[in-house]
């Protein structure tokens, strides 16, 4: 389904992010091996498979907090994890924990990553709004539900402003407004040239968008 | 990078004083552990002030470890680890921004404390520069040297035993120049020496520490 | 040099060479080992201090020197593991932690023994075992950590770096503790070791610390081969040996 729109209005452009032969190992067993996956300027990259398949790990390794046993990543044509920092300034992560501090609040926890990221927030007060968090906003994060709290971490897609992002299952705890939320996301950032990278359950719907589709089963 | 220091020094210093009891605790911890010595030993003054620049010491650097085990532990619970791990700028600067935040929270107050429990424990009051002298360069090592054990054992689940096997035969050095200082205060000799060689071994940890300490943690990270 | 730095490190030569290795070294390692406590104990001359209790040193001297020794090896090893990612390395330092800790009980048992007709108590603070005891925490950590981490490999990266920093840490040990005893003890009580030591009574305690190198080597190459046929156990080629039924 999202992969139907491959030739959208997307520019055909180089690899900015490529990984190949990759292979990772949780303690003996082989994960997957001989991965190769290609990545370019307005495009996407679906993640599925069942569960334990290796799909957070191979987000992980992207990360580089995983080290890989084989094979290599590339950002910029540099192999990983030569030029790390560089590779992390343009790259922003949303994993299984939202990495919110629950005795701050919405806005102080979003500053701080902001600093971390090394942005400005000069987008913050607009990302609250976008996510729709603006009477929660000076709320300490603990007293926020789940799926608010979600909506915190995607404010920060949208203050980090990096080109990579990459999303272990972004559409957790969200409730229909909140998916919505996350697609029109992913299409307005793949629509202004970025590469997005994602794991999900729940197909989303992607209209316009170049999706290649990565089923961890087939490595 | 300054700024990223300074924001996540502001950010652990603000939760600190939010969430009271994680450097209070250790605080308490101190105060009860020099108080169990005259009831161990008996309340003989000439015998405590003999043994007081031991037991202060001892005590300093087991109330300093209590509270190292949750230097990372929250912020790995949290994932506001990964976010470290993933900031641009070096990991060595962020994690001695945390130190330095766990030190003011739990180095200083205790230092403050040390002249109280220098009365309980007869300490002549002669050598009391010593006493807070040796604990600030000394507390400030065991910090940074402690911050590589936990960030070996953040991702354990039991991992504050563990901690304390790792790190407290590192702290050796340390507690054997921080109460010698004490000693020889007491005894009215020089102290320069003892003092300088604590200098060292902080300006030594101080370099390697949070060198080791980033390394440690993109290992845990796994 | 690099070249053969690699063929050494695939998992099979290094199997395949300790296998070759092993028996000579064991030979060799008994002689050592048998000639170094006929001479020490039969043919050295008894010391005019300390009578004949001071021929613990055979022991004791040779353990203490193993377990400094066997340090660095996990600590060199180590840093080889982090740097080049050599697994070789990783199980080297592995299966050296429990021989470097058995020899350093054994120096402390040992200097203990000594210490009751030496110093009339079974444990003085002396700065050399008192370094010792240390050097066994420090070993009993380094193991303790591997055990905890479930990942192998998490758990082999987490050990090299907590090996680095204890290499860093034993040589300010060592001289604190010396710093500390110099102290608080008075001058006259004689160390191990400290006096000036007749050539008779030198031969073979450098024989059997001699002896004791090719213990450890042996006995680490028997383990690191277990090891190896465990991480490879899946490879053809211990499939192959194992329905050969030559390990």
């Amino acid at each position: 389904m999202a992969g139907a729109c491959a030739h959208g209005n997307s520019p055909v452009s180089q690899a900015l992010l490529e990984a190949t032969d990759v292979a990772v190992f949780r303690g003996d067993h082989c994960l997957f091996s001989q991965l190769d996956l290609s990545l370019g300027s307005g495009q996407v990259l679906q993640v599925s498979g069942d569960n334990g398949s290796g799909k957070t790990t191979l987000l992980r390794g992207l990360c580089l907090f995983v080290p890989l046993e084989e094979g290599a990543v590339r950002w910029r044509g540099v192999t990983l994890p030569a030029k790390r920092d560089r590779y992390y300034s343009e790259l922003t992560y949303l994993g299984h924990h939202e990495g919110l501090k629950g005795d701050l609040s919405v806005v102080e926890n979003l500053r701080a990553s902001a600093s971390l990221s090394g942005s400005d927030a000069a987008t913050l007060p607009a990302a609250v709004e976008r996510v729709g968090l603006v009477n929660q906003a000076d709320l300490p994060c603990r007293s926020l539900s789940a799926g608010q709290r979600r909506r915190v971490s995607l404010a920060r897609l949208l203050i980090s402003n990096t080109p990579l992002w990459i999303l272990d299952e972004p559409l957790t705890s969200l409730d229909l407004h909140g998916k919505k939320l996350v697609e029109g996301l992913i299409t307005e950032h793949v629509g202004n040239g970025g590469l997005v990278v994602y794991t999900t359950h729940q197909p989303l719907s992607l209209s316009g968008c170049d999706v290649q589709m990565l089923q961890m089963s087939d490595w | 990078m300054a700024s990223a220091f300074l924001t996540l020094l502001k950010r652990d210093l603000m939760l600190a004083l939010r969430r009271s009891s994680d450097w209070l605790n250790p605080l308490i911890f101190f105060i009860i552990v020099v108080s169990l010595f005259p009831l161990g030993v008996g309340p003989d003054g000439d015998l405590l002030r003999e043994i007081a620049p031991g037991v202060l010491w001892v005590a300093a650097l087991l109330a300093t470890l209590l509270g190292l085990d949750g230097l990372f532990k929250a912020d790995f619970d949290d994932g506001t680890l990964e976010q470290l791990l993933l900031s641009p700028h070096p990991l060595s600067v962020l994690v001695l921004a945390k130190i330095a935040s766990h030190w003011l929270c739990s180095g200083l107050p205790l230092l403050l404390l040390s002249p109280l429990l220098a009365v309980f424990m007869q300490l002549p009051s002669s050598a009391l520069p010593a006493l807070l002298a040796s604990l600030m360069l000394g507390t400030l090592s065991l910090c940074l040297i402690g911050a590589i054990g936990a960030a070996l054992t953040v991702s354990l689940r039991k991992g504050g035993v563990l901690l304390a096997l790792l790190v407290l035969p590192l702290y050796i050095p340390v507690l054997i120049f921080g109460s010698g200082t004490v000693v020889a205060a007491a005894a009215g000799f020089e102290i320069e020496a003892q003092l300088s060689i604590l200098g060292a071994i902080f300006l030594l940890s101080l370099s390697l520490a949070p060198l080791a300490t980033a390394a440690a943690l993109r290992v845990s990270a796994e | 040099m690099f070249r053969w730095f690699h063929r050494l490190a695939s998992l099979r030569n290094f199997y395949r060479l300790a296998e070759i290795l092993m028996p000579w070294l064991a030979v060799l390692c008994a002689g050592l080992l048998a000639v170094g406590l006929y001479r020490g104990l039969f043919v050295a001359p008894a010391d005019y201090e300390q009578g004949e209790s001071y021929r613990i040193i055979y022991v004791h001297v040779p353990s203490a020197w193993m377990s400094m020794f066997i340090y660095m090896v996990i600590a060199f090893c180590s840093a080889l593991f982090l740097v080049w990612k050599m697994k070789i390395a990783d199980i080297v330092a592995e299966v050296s932690a429990p021989i470097g800790a058995a020899f350093t009980f054994l120096a402390l048992l040992t200097g203990s023994l000594w210490g009751k007709p030496m110093w009339g108590t079974w444990w003085e603070w002396d700065a050399r075992l008192t370094s010792e005891l240390i050097l066994l925490f420090i070993y009993f950590g380094y193991m303790a950590l591997r055990s905890a981490i479930d990942n192998p490999s998490t758990a082999a990266r987490a050990v090299a770096i907590l090996a680095l920093v204890g290499v860093v840490n034993i040589p300010i040990i060592h001289y604190s503790v010396e710093w500390w005893n110099t102290l608080h003890q008075p001058a006259s009580i004689t160390k191990i070791g400290k006096p000036s030591i007749h050539i008779s009574m030198l031969i073979p305690l450098l024989l059997m610390a001699l002896g004791f190198t090719l213990f450890y080597v042996v006995n680490m190459l028997a383990r690191a081969r277990n090891v190896i046929l465990q991480r490879e156990a899946k490879t053809s080629w211990v499939r192959e040996r194992v329905s050969e039924g030559r390990l």
